[in-house]
């Protein structure tokens, strides 16, 4: 009998782990790949290392800074700035075709641009600015509203509203159109306020030490363990039984398989579908390793948003992408001490899952293949044309999001309506990661650790 | 421990869950929340190391007792007198 099990040995699976390890709880972490990590992970491709899903850790704060979820995860998972090792990104650019901005982890750098290129628009910004700050994140008031309503009422050039939303929803919103204010105001803060940056050795740097503390404190790892089903007994999980028939038993259950793939696991016929609409918001990604570093392409930017009309997209594409607009990372442009040895870029468009699920295996690989030159060619509208140097490549598609991570439809951000408290309609059975709340990397850690303490923890002290 | 020794403690407990913090200022009769950068989340780990560390259970509706230094060791004082310092 555990303690607490835990679906999945992403990030907030681990970080709920370490949480509850480090409390003496019995803990076991079920994973169903044969790897760590889930939708931030890695891995090593004919001699040379990948990451794959975000391109940066978002929220990054200098060393010794107190406030903020970077701080304040640190001190709860009990580990040092250090461990991270995080460099700050170079800086950031949006680009659109009559206007472009840049960014970067100082506050006023995104506010001297809206000036040079918005001059009417400053006094604005700096009222919305205001308001996100204001914005308390813990009181859930006005988190509902319309974002767009909001923005808008604000900022009265539709160009710049536009090129605001654009890194914004491509790093976070599980919503087509429109975000929640208080998602705006946290992926703002998190993105424009904080900042980006990324370890040198990449996501698995971090992945790895989470794992490391995870065991150290008696914790259990079982990879290629992959759950079956929850068996459920009036309002409780009773039994975890995996898919090599294995049965478990624990007094609490935290999933972060998402919100729909964990209630099709209860055994209750507890309604999925209707229960939420499953998220419809995808990608497909690019790599292309060079036999030179971007910089000496005429490439500095960290991460460039790019979009090649005045009003920006967001939505699931009729088409297999949509290359209209993308987000394209260069790894190699962050602040290390030591360079990287390749040169990387990878580019991220919108995608359609079901499109990519219904192609046949020859059909698919021809796509990928097209694809592959479809999105790199929008791409090099923004930046310098990189393909003669390209010297390896791989590609990811929502059915590869899919295979390795069992999210619905690949949708990266989850489900659009969120499960705040990470409740379900069982007293011991609990969500955490994309589908309770927050996103990206700082994001899922810190909702592991909530929904540790909040439901394993807090009560349990008592107990 | 009398209440020197739990004062001593809190703030052990408290250098371990925000190891950033200056705690050599720390007024006593001041609440935690305002001079340090501490978190509900923060505070819930100063019940759970008191847990960890002593067995002490202290129930949901008592964490009120724990907003300041001297409201901490006055709360905590009955609960551990009998308990010994271990000497770091």
């Amino acid at each position: 009998m555990y303690d607490t099990i835990i679906i999945g040995a992403g990030m907030s699976g681990l970080a709920a782990g370490i949480r509850l390890a480090y409390y003496e709880q019995r803990v076991c972490i079920l994973e169903r790949h044969y790897t760590i990590g889930g939708l931030n992970s890695f891995y090593r491709l004919r001699g040379r290392d990948y990451d794959v899903g975000l391109h940066a850790l978002t929220n990054v704060t200098p060393k010794g800074t107190k406030t903020g979820p970077l701080a304040r995860l640190l001190r709860q998972l009990r580990m040092k700035w250090e461990d991270f090792a995080i460099s700050p990104q170079i800086g950031s650019e949006i680009a659109f075709p009559s206007a472009r901005l840049r960014f970067d982890n100082e506050t006023d750098t995104l506010r001297d641009e809206v000036a040079r290129a918005f001059p009417q628009q400053v006094e604005n910004f700096d009222r919305l600015a205001r308001e996100i700050v204001e914005y308390d994140d813990l009181s859930e008031k006005h988190a509902n509203l319309s974002a767009r309503l909001v923005v808008g009422s604000i900022i009265t050039e539709p160009l710049l509203v536009e090129m605001l939303f654009c890194p914004l929803m491509f790093y976070g919103s599980a919503r087509e159109h429109d975000m929640d204010w208080g998602q705006f105001s946290i992926m703002f803060r998190s993105i424009f306020l904080e900042g980006l940056g990324r370890p040198q050795a990449g996501v698995r740097l971090i992945l790895k030490h989470l794992v490391r503390k995870f065991r150290a404190l008696g914790g259990e790892l079982k990879l290629r363990a992959g759950v079956k089903q929850l068996a459920v007994d009036g309002d409780r999980v009773t039994r975890v039984v995996l898919e090599n028939d294995e049965v478990l038993e624990a007094r609490n259950v935290v999933s972060s398989a998402g919100w729909c793939e964990t209630m099709r696991l209860c055994d209750d016929g507890h309604p999925v579908v209707n229960s939420r609409a499953p998220g419809q918001l995808t990608f497909c990604e690019t790599i292309a390793t060079l036999d030179a570093q971007p910089r000496d392409l005429g490439h500095d930017r960290t991460i460039t948003f790019f979009n090649d009309h005045d009003k920006f997209i967001w939505q699931k594409p009729d088409g297999l992408c949509d290359v209209r607009s993308g987000v394209i990372c260069s790894p190699n442009n962050f602040a290390y001490n030591e360079p990287l040895d390749d040169g990387t870029i990878r580019i991220t468009a919108l995608a359609n899952f079901d499109r990519w699920r219904d192609l046949n295996e020859d059909a698919y690989r021809l796509e990928k293949l097209r694809w592959y030159d479809r999105i790199t060619e929008s791409a090099v509208r923004f930046i310098p044309d990189y393909r003669s140097r390209v010297i390896d490549t791989d590609m990811f598609t929502p059915a590869t999001v899919v295979r390795f991570t069992g999210h619905d439809n690949g949708a990266v951000y989850g489900a659009p309506d969120k499960q705040l408290d990470g409740t379900t309609h069982l007293k011991n059975l609990f969500i955490c990661g994309t589908d309770q709340g927050f996103v990206g990397i700082i994001g899922s850690i810190t909702s592991g650790i909530a929904m540790a303490n909040l439901h394993c923890l807090r009560g349990e002290a008592t107990a | 421990m009398n209440a020197a020794e739990i004062r001593e403690e809190v703030l052990d407990i408290l250098s371990d869950i925000a190891p950033d913090e200056d705690l050599s200022q720390l007024d006593d009769d001041k609440r935690f929340r305002e001079q340090l950068e501490l978190d509900s989340m923060d505070f819930l780990d100063i019940v759970m190391e008191l847990r960890k560390r002593h067995r002490i259970q202290i129930a949901e509706d008592d964490y009120i007792n724990l907003a300041s230094m001297s409201s901490t060791v006055a709360y905590l004082e009955p609960l551990m007198k009998d308990i010994e310092r271990e000497k770091v």
